[in-house]
């Protein structure tokens, strides 16, 4: 276990292990992707209340909760730099905080577009959209953190104490809902059956859509983070092999 | 399977049902974050082995002019024109 956990930590080992999975991860995002859009915006039967806004549905929630990954990401990546300093939890800490900063902002312009026709305005000042907003602001600052204290090490500790904190905000945004009674809706409840206004043929499509995006967070999360190891060990051996055999 | 589309008609199918602005907005949007997310990274990958690249040629070309000037004050002929050994 430990051996397997210190050998994680190496980014040379990241490095290759990810350049492995990459090719299945693409894969299978092209795939759940092209049949989750297909599906939500083919085949997705129309509301009775919301006509074919609901195809907003099919991105708004899927980034909507995947944005809410982002900061435990970086709290436990955050916590793992400050307890055993390893390198590669802030370099993944590090590209996940831009990434994060595209889906919280993807997930309130998304949010804003489908509440327009629906609740007649952009914005309100409601539980789940304002905690929202400050996840963005809080990610903002974490981007702006890092760059603006010169000394990587104390960048790494700063951004990571930030994220801890920022954390706290996830588990507002997720029951906002339910404790504030206000304009957002809470989560539907999945039903099973086939008659149902909620049933297989609403939400089959919407986990599709999830796991595609999910993954596509992935990838861009791995993509990112491999450059960040180039760039830190750019002075090791290993690195200049890979400059050298690579043509551009 | 075909039959399951709920439009009748392409010109339907784009218009959302009032509703064309709202949904190819946000399709569009969600279109160019995956493409910017996905495409990015390749970028900044080859603009940093490009500069790497730049950079070791410039760690040999120094590291023969050097060699060349010592040998040249040792008097023996010199042999190195930058980037020769390259």
């Amino acid at each position: 276990m430990w051996l397997w956990f210190s050998k994680l930590g190496s980014p040379k080992w990241f490095y290759e292990l990810s350049g492995k999975w990459l090719p299945w991860l693409v894969a299978f995002m092209v795939v759940t992707m092209t049949i989750g859009l297909i599906w939500a915006l083919l085949f997705v039967p129309e509301d009775y209340q919301q006509s074919f806004t609901n195809r907003i549905f099919y991105v708004h929630v899927p980034v909507a909760s995947i944005s809410l990954a982002v900061f435990p990401l970086m709290a436990v990546a955050g916590a793992i730099t400050l307890v055993w300093k390893m390198k590669l939890a802030d370099m993944v800490a590090k590209c996940a905080a831009p990434i994060g900063v595209w889906f919280t902002g993807v997930a309130l312009a998304t949010g804003a577009i489908w509440g327009e026709p629906m609740w007649g305005t952009w914005w309100v000042w409601d539980a789940r959209l304002t905690s929202m907003l400050l996840q963005f602001f809080l990610l903002i600052g974490v981007v702006a953190l890092r760059s603006a204290i010169e000394s990587p090490d104390a960048a790494a500790r700063a951004c990571a104490l930030l994220s801890i904190v920022g954390a706290i905000n996830v588990p507002i945004i997720k029951y906002s809902v339910e404790w504030w009674n206000t304009l957002h809706q809470p989560p539907t409840p999945l039903s099973m059956d086939a008659e149902s206004a909620n049933g297989p043929e609403i939400w089959v499509p919407l986990l599709i859509m999830i796991a595609a995006v999910y993954c596509f967070f992935v990838i861009s999360l791995i993509l990112s983070t491999r450059n960040e190891i180039l760039q830190r060990e750019r002075r090791s051996q290993w690195v200049m092999d890979i400059v050298a055999a690579e043509r551009v | 399977m075909l039959d399951g589309i709920v439009f009748t008609s392409f010109s339907e199918f784009l218009q959302m049902g009032r509703y064309a602005f709202h949904v190819w907005t946000v399709y569009i949007l969600f279109t160019i974050f995956v493409v910017v997310n996905l495409t990015l990274p390749g970028i900044q990958r080859r603009q940093f082995i490009r500069e790497q690249k730049r950079r070791a040629q410039r760690d040999t070309q120094t590291r023969t002019s050097e060699n060349s000037t010592a040998s040249s004050t040792e008097n023996t002929g010199s042999t190195g024109a930058p980037g020769e050994s390259v």
